[in-house]
């Protein structure tokens, strides 16, 4: 149908350019952190991205919510600063970092200027290695997080993710929400943030990338300088979680005009040799953007919501594969249903069209994520915890590339099984029967 | 730490220009504009064309209907296939989408750079010749509605921050949502669309944004070549709304709904946003936003957060690239135990304090610095470089006046500052706000529920 002339040359034109042009380097220190490198120093500033391996699944039992305050509390204050103070330092060398914790992993994202590097540096680094967990500051924080956790439980998404979790991993740390509760986040004492903290910012679960204006000469110095005061190592992780949700759907009832859907079952590992095959066919069936099954069946020919998508989400102690919609509460049942036909067909495959188009459009769009510094280190800390390699970036569109049919149908079969799908649907739902 | 969570949300400033970019700009024979920003980092491109059109162009009784026509830009054209154009996008490995506000839509690809002509090719198309069904628009009609769901019929915060909207604005066009009341967009038809389509849709009201790995004479011959020939609109209408009356009295509302946990106070002042020729005022109330509630040593922060300890958590917000008449915002979250009249009166304390005592040098020095720096963080990001100017030449700015925006803001004195905020700080023009879960006096304690705090006025919302 399209008669644009130049789109059908380009469309026929087959070959992308697309090959990302990132040079990675891996750069050990003096002391032997190493880090992944892509050198740029078109722009004065540098990005970091550190990421501990563990993150909020390593609360100790009963302690929930300590390792998510600790992140929290490691810029309020820290060596001879208290929160002030470290606030205003930081002002000063306009640097910024960011304290994250997710389930498995805790993510530092800084950026400092090269003019003043080290001292931007030496001020991260008495967050990570010294922070003080002044009483004041833990009140003060603890509220904060009290407050968040009191908002969560009166958001359906929130909701749905507490309910799906807590059927799927009853038995594990995951079932627990990352901030921990009313009741125990009420209960943490200082020494439980300390504890939390010398569980898990330690040098032998530490990863790192850099990207911007430095040298490895300079990345090894500031990896020492940085890393080399922390413990070399923490708390056990976790182990592996056992899947348990029974198939049908849930209903948590919650007065709100409009019902969120959560649904998936067990996954697929990340280093599964399958796990590429599994990429593509997810991006067929509900992946981003706008021309997913998913997208089709459910938005484009129903109406039936603004948006649905489904993803892949292999974890460190267990995998799954998801997807959430939001319907009407008159339309939410219809909206099931129509997933739940979309996932039984996805067990069958897809057609080489099909095939065809994702590979084009997931080769295509690949260099394409590599357009900042703070991404690329991102990127460069995933691959590193992936035990991806560091020549992944060039071998990574071949791979797609050699995915099969073959490989699709025996991968969908494996991958969606209709008689496993269990939903959690939060709303006022109508017509919708809870089956377990 | 609970900056991280909410600041985003609140951070609405009007951010600054990295120069570190090339920026060229020409215009072509039929009215279009360009503006070329070259960053040849990444073999990428982000292709942009911005429409001098919002929300807040509407007819009476339509709300709603520029995003909706938004959304059925996507639905065909005499030559594309309704949901071809995304196709083809990601067919030649791009992504595409578009965001509508009450100044301007806009639609825009992130793809390989040697893809750009055809990009321009496809958009130039459905600027003169979208082609629509009736079948394809009544579904696209429920889409929205299931949109205005999620964004803000199952949120309190965004319902709101609606109210409020309306209450600020009592003739102005800004007090309607983009995404439109709910009675109206149900009953939305394609000519309403059509009409909204051929009044504003035209080269001539049109910006076209091009940043990444591309030269000028590039984009100079490809945009010749597709936009060249679509004909200008002769009688395109003349951009003014029906302007804010001076405003008498104070307004206050109490929003009740039992899906908050967490409430707060909200007071929203009218202020004047950035004009051409005439920023000065907007960058003295910029620096006055960041000042007072941007960060841990922030006034409002080191004042009610670590001084009286009244709030959890407190904010400001000023965004100047506005065509019209914007606001100045003041957010307190109460700590467990304060009331919202408590919180209240401890803001307007501080505030006068403030007023009265004046810029701390060295934080105005700080946030200065803060500034030039974040021009050099910015040129990381060649779309957001993109976006800094569509939205301003959309919004009545021309591009010297962008150009001149870092200057301006490090030549503003802290007289200025504070002569800036006695000025906009008059309650006659204010709307403050309690959001509150019906019977609840203060923060909780501990349990029952919440929300989490959204944006004050969502700018844009995207397809």
């Amino acid at each position: 149908m399209m008669r644009l002339a130049l789109a059908m040359v380009l469309a026929l034109a087959a070959g992308l350019p697309a090959r990302a042009d990132v040079d990675v380097e891996e750069v050990t220190s003096p002391g032997g952190v190493t880090a992944w490198l892509v050198e740029d120093h078109t722009i004065p500033f540098t990005a970091l991205e550190i990421r501990f391996r563990g993150g909020t699944a390593l609360d100790r039992p009963g302690k929930g919510g300590a390792v998510n305050l600790m992140t929290g509390l490691l810029e309020e204050g820290a060596g001879e600063m208290d929160a002030q103070a470290f606030a205003l330092a930081r002002e000063e060398l306009a640097a910024s970092y960011g304290f994250e914790a997710n389930d498995d992993s805790i993510s530092i994202s800084a950026r400092f200027l090269t003019e003043n590097r080290d001292a931007a540096v030496d001020l991260l680094r008495s967050a990570l290695v010294e922070p003080r967990f002044d009483q004041d500051a833990v009140d003060r924080v603890r509220d904060q997080v009290l407050s968040i956790i009191a908002s969560d439980l009166n958001d359906p998404g929130s909701i749905a993710t507490r309910a799906f979790m807590g059927r799927a991993f009853p038995d594990h740390p995951y079932s627990a929400p990352n901030d921990g509760t009313i009741e125990t986040v009420t209960e943490l004492t200082r020494e439980d943030v300390a504890a939390a903290h010398a569980d898990t910012l330690v040098r032998d679960r530490v990863y790192v990338g850099a990207v911007g204006d430095i040298t490895p000469e300079a990345l090894g110095g500031l990896l020492d300088d940085l890393l080399g005061d922390l413990p070399q190592s923490g708390a056990d992780l976790p182990k592996e979680a056992a899947y348990s949700a029974d198939p049908g759907t849930e209903v948590v009832e919650f007065d709100t005009p409009q019902s969120i859907i959560l649904f998936g079952h067990e996954g697929i590992e990340r280093d599964d040799p399958d796990f590429i095959t599994a990429y593509i066919l997810n991006e067929i069936i509900g992946g981003g953007g706008f021309n997913s099954r998913m997208m089709e069946e459910v938005r484009v020919k129903r109406g039936l919501t603004y948006g649905v998508g489904t993803w892949l989400q292999p974890m460190e102690s267990a995998t799954l594969v998801m997807g959430q919609a939001a319907s009407a509460n008159a339309s939410a049942a219809e909206t099931v249903e129509v997933i739940s036909d979309e996932w039984a067909r996805a067990a069958e495959g897809v057609t080489q069209d099909e095939l065809d188009a994702a590979k084009t459009y997931l080769t295509g769009a690949y260099p394409l994520r590599f357009d900042g510094n703070a991404r690329i280190a991102g990127i460069l800390v995933g691959m590193q915890m992936d035990d991806l390699g560091i020549d992944y970036i060039e071998s990574r569109n071949d791979q797609i590339e050699a995915v099969t049919l073959d490989d699709i149908a025996r991968v969908a079969e494996r991958l969606y099984r209709p008689e496993d799908l269990s939903f959690t649907v939060v709303g006022r739902p109508e017509g919708l029967d809870a089956t377990n | 730490m609970l900056r991280a969570t909410l600041l985003s949300l609140f951070a609405l400033t009007a951010p600054l220009v990295a120069r570190a970019a090339e920026v060229s700009t020409f215009t072509l024979d039929n009215g279009m504009e360009v503006v070329v920003l070259e960053d040849h980092r990444a073999p990428v491109v982000v292709h942009m064309v911005w429409y001098r059109t919002g929300a807040a162009d509407e007819k009476p009784g339509v709300s709603g209907v520029a995003h909706y026509l938004e959304h059925l830009m996507f639905k065909g054209t005499d030559d594309l296939e309704p949901g071809e154009f995304s196709r083809v996008v990601a067919e030649n490995g791009g992504t595409d989408n578009a965001f509508t506000s009450q100044d301007y839509t806009a639609y825009f690809q992130r793809v390989a750079s040697d893809r750009l002509g055809l990009m321009m090719e496809m958009e130039a198309d459905r600027m003169r010749d979208l082609q629509l069904d009736g079948r394809d628009i009544l579904t696209e009609r429920s889409v929205i509605q299931e949109e205005r769901r999620q964004r803000t019929d199952s949120d309190p915060s965004a319902l709101f921050g609606e109210q409020r909207d309306a209450a600020q604005y009592q003739n102005h066009p800004y007090g309607i949502p983009v995404i439109g009341w709910m009675h109206e967009v149900e009953a939305l038809e394609l000519d309403d669309a059509l009409d909204f389509y051929r009044t504003y849709y035209a080269p001539n009201n049109a910006v076209l944004v091009v940043a990444g790995d591309v030269t000028p004479d590039e984009v100079r011959s490809l945009a010749e070549e597709h936009y060249g020939p679509l004909e200008p609109t002769e009688d395109l209408p003349e951009r003014t709304r029906p302007q804010e009356p001076p405003q008498l009295a104070e307004r206050r509302i109490t929003f009740e709904d039992p899906r908050v946990a967490q409430p707060y106070v909200i007071r929203t002042y009218l202020a004047p946003e950035r004009d051409p020729g005439d920023q000065r005022k907007a960058a003295a109330l910029t620096l006055l936003a960041d000042i007072l509630g941007e960060g841990q040593t922030s006034e409002l922060a080191r004042r009610l957060q670590f001084g009286s300890k009244e709030a959890l958590y407190t904010s400001a917000f000023y965004r100047g690239t506005s065509l019209d008449d914007t606001t100045f915002g003041l957010v307190v979250v109460p700590a467990p135990g304060v009331t919202l009249e408590e919180a209240e009166a401890a803001l307007d304390r501080e505030i006068a304090a403030f007023l009265d005592e004046g810029v701390d040098p060295a934080q105005l020095e700080r946030l200065k610095f803060r500034m030039k720096a974040g021009e050099i963080y910015e040129a990381d990001s060649a779309q957001s470089l993109a976006r800094r100017y569509g939205s301003a030449l959309t919004s009545g700015l021309t591009v010297a006046d962008v150009e001149e925006w870092p200057d301006i803001l490090q030549s503003v004195t802290a007289d200025e500052i504070v002569e800036a905020g006695r000025e906009v700080f008059d309650r006659r023009r204010a709307v403050t706000g309690w959001l509150r879960a019906p019977g609840q006096e203060t923060t909780p304690e501990g349990a029952e529920g919440a929300v989490a705090i959204e944006a004050p006025t969502s700018t844009e919302i995207t397809q």
